[in-house]
């Protein structure tokens, strides 16, 4: 399975086993790895799973809605920001690490 | 009763959940126990009606938080039971096998249950609803086989259930008693709007239209409308509402009305118990007017203003009301509540499927509805939460910045 690295706030860093076909949201959230909250469960409706990616693969570019909602993060945007509902997991896409923010509300 | 006893949670759904996380997080350390009367541990709804009926999405995949996380917080499940009694004065509660527990604190998140069609035949036929995820797997399995459906109810839970069978290629008709689509919740040009794009992908959509019998039974049904037409159909999909589960908190002696009645703080007519989500009449202090709204925000904000509570602590509900929807490839988002109104501005094309309203009463913003224009729901959120005037003449002007505005 391809491994994500999911930095925490804290400074602490989890790597994570991610099913392709998961959102990097959902492995984080069925890891109980904090700071992702995803209040609308992965619809791109909330801005609340938002990541840096800092390491990794390139990823596909960011969708339209995905782009307009990264406008609207608690934290501020930065240009490897993403939301993690949107980001599917392929096996391309092994070794890829992403920052989570200090908050998502 | 002694300070070990636990604070019970009555409840397993997101709000259920939300409280079980914000007690820990606010540093609660005694025992926390969490009943829920289905068999599976918390998870999202919201799918239900639209990607989980796809298969696309496992059930595993719609749990809130694994199991791990209910043992590394210490969360005591009772999953699978029923609370049947509450005795306020002896503050303990009983469950359906028996058990007796004692408690310190009590929240009550008992949510919805959806409401019956009570036509004639409807109760022999075979009526899929959508609220469980039991609901949702029987649903899912009789739509793989499913050519035509009828669905009665033209709100949100209908009309993504209408989209999604659409995409599988199933012959969908919506039936509304109402005028409109979503008529609750948004303004009749948004209705419109949805009526058409519904058509568009070949839904037949009957409006004004109530429905006098169901006939038949085991897959093969005849609707009959009031219009005095027949659709044979092979799948009948009914949202048509939802009731709090507000009966145990009545029997309780709690006041109720159409929900269970809350202040500002989520407390019961009992300081010593809370309660949150969709199951509340709730002191809404966005709104500052007493409302029942079934959407996860209200579940998740007011649990966290539920836990507060519970600690001791002064956190008001007063976050802004927001919502979303999925049909096709249009996500409505609605920021506050538009309804009631006396303006209803547009802004953008609805012929391009990039619009919203801006809706305002008394020449104030009370609410916004964008169909897939997520950076103006969000500013509105900001907009509405923050009370930063905006003029119907400023929605309406397109080379008005409304991020900018929002940013204050």
């Amino acid at each position: 399975m391809p491994k994500v690295t999911y930095r925490l706030a804290d400074g602490s860093e989890k790597s994570i086993d991610v099913p392709v076909g998961w959102s990097l949201m959902e492995a984080a959230v069925q890891n109980n790895i904090d700071g992702i909250v995803a209040e609308c469960g992965g619809g791109c409706a909330c801005a609340t799973c938002h990541v840096y990616v800092v390491g990794g693969p390139e990823l596909a570019p960011i969708g339209s809605m995905e782009g307009d909602m990264l406008e609207c993060t608690a934290a501020e945007r930065q240009p490897n920001s993403r939301l993690s509902c949107q980001i599917k997991m392929s096996a391309e896409l092994d070794g890829l690490v992403v920052q989570i923010p200090d908050r998502q509300t | 009763m002694s300070e070990s006893a636990p604070i019970v949670v009555v409840g397993a759904g997101q709000a259920g959940q939300q409280l079980c996380d914000s007690l820990r997080r606010g540093g609660y350390e005694g025992r926390l126990v969490l009943v829920g009367d289905e068999p599976v541990l918390p998870y999202q709804r919201p799918p239900l009606s639209k990607k989980f009926l796809t298969g696309a999405l496992e059930a595993e995949r719609l749990l809130l938080r694994p199991e791990s996380f209910y043992e590394k917080a210490n969360v005591e499940l009772r999953i699978a039971r029923r609370v049947t009694a509450i005795d306020r004065a002896a503050r303990t509660l009983t469950l359906n096998d028996g058990e007796v527990l004692a408690w310190s604190g009590l929240a009550l998140t008992t949510g919805t249950r959806i409401r019956p069609l009570s036509v004639p035949g409807a109760a022999e036929a075979d009526v899929h609803y959508v609220r469980s995820l039991a609901d949702g797997e029987a649903l899912k399995a009789r739509l793989a086989t499913a050519e035509r459906l009828a669905v009665i109810g033209g709100g949100f839970i209908g009309l993504e259930v209408a989209a999604i069978a659409r995409e599988l290629g199933k012959q969908v008709v919506v039936i509304e008693a109402a005028e409109r689509l979503m008529a609750r919740a948004v303004a009749p040009r948004v209705s419109a709007f949805y009526a058409e794009l519904h058509r568009a992908h070949g839904v037949e959509v009957l409006l004004g239209t109530g429905i006098e019998a169901i006939r038949g039974a085991d897959g093969r049904h005849v609707v009959l409308t009031t219009d005095g037409r027949e659709h044979a159909v092979d799948l009948i999909v009914a949202g048509i509402g939802v009731v709090p589960n507000s009966e145990l908190a009545e029997a309780a002696g709690l006041a109720c009305h159409n929900g269970i009645v809350v202040d500002v703080h989520a407390r019961t007519s009992d300081p010593a118990i809370v309660a949150a989500g969709d199951c509340t009449w709730h002191m809404n202090g966005f709104l500052e007017r007493d409302i029942r709204l079934e959407s996860v925000q209200n579940a998740v904000d007011q649990a966290k203003t539920a836990a507060a509570s519970l600690l001791g602590r002064d956190e008001p509900y007063r976050q802004v009301p927001w919502f979303w929807s999925d049909q096709y490839d249009v996500k409505l988002q609605i920021a506050g509540i538009g309804m009631p109104h006396d303006e209803a501005v547009l802004r953008g094309d609805p012929a391009s499927r990039q619009f919203s309203v801006y809706y305002f009463r008394a020449g104030a913003l009370v609410g916004v509805d964008s169909m897939n224009r997520p950076a103006e729901h969000m500013a509105a959120r900001k907009l509405l939460g923050q009370g930063i005037a905006l003029s119907p003449a400023q929605a309406a002007d397109p080379a008005v910045d409304l991020m900018q505005i929002a940013r204050g």
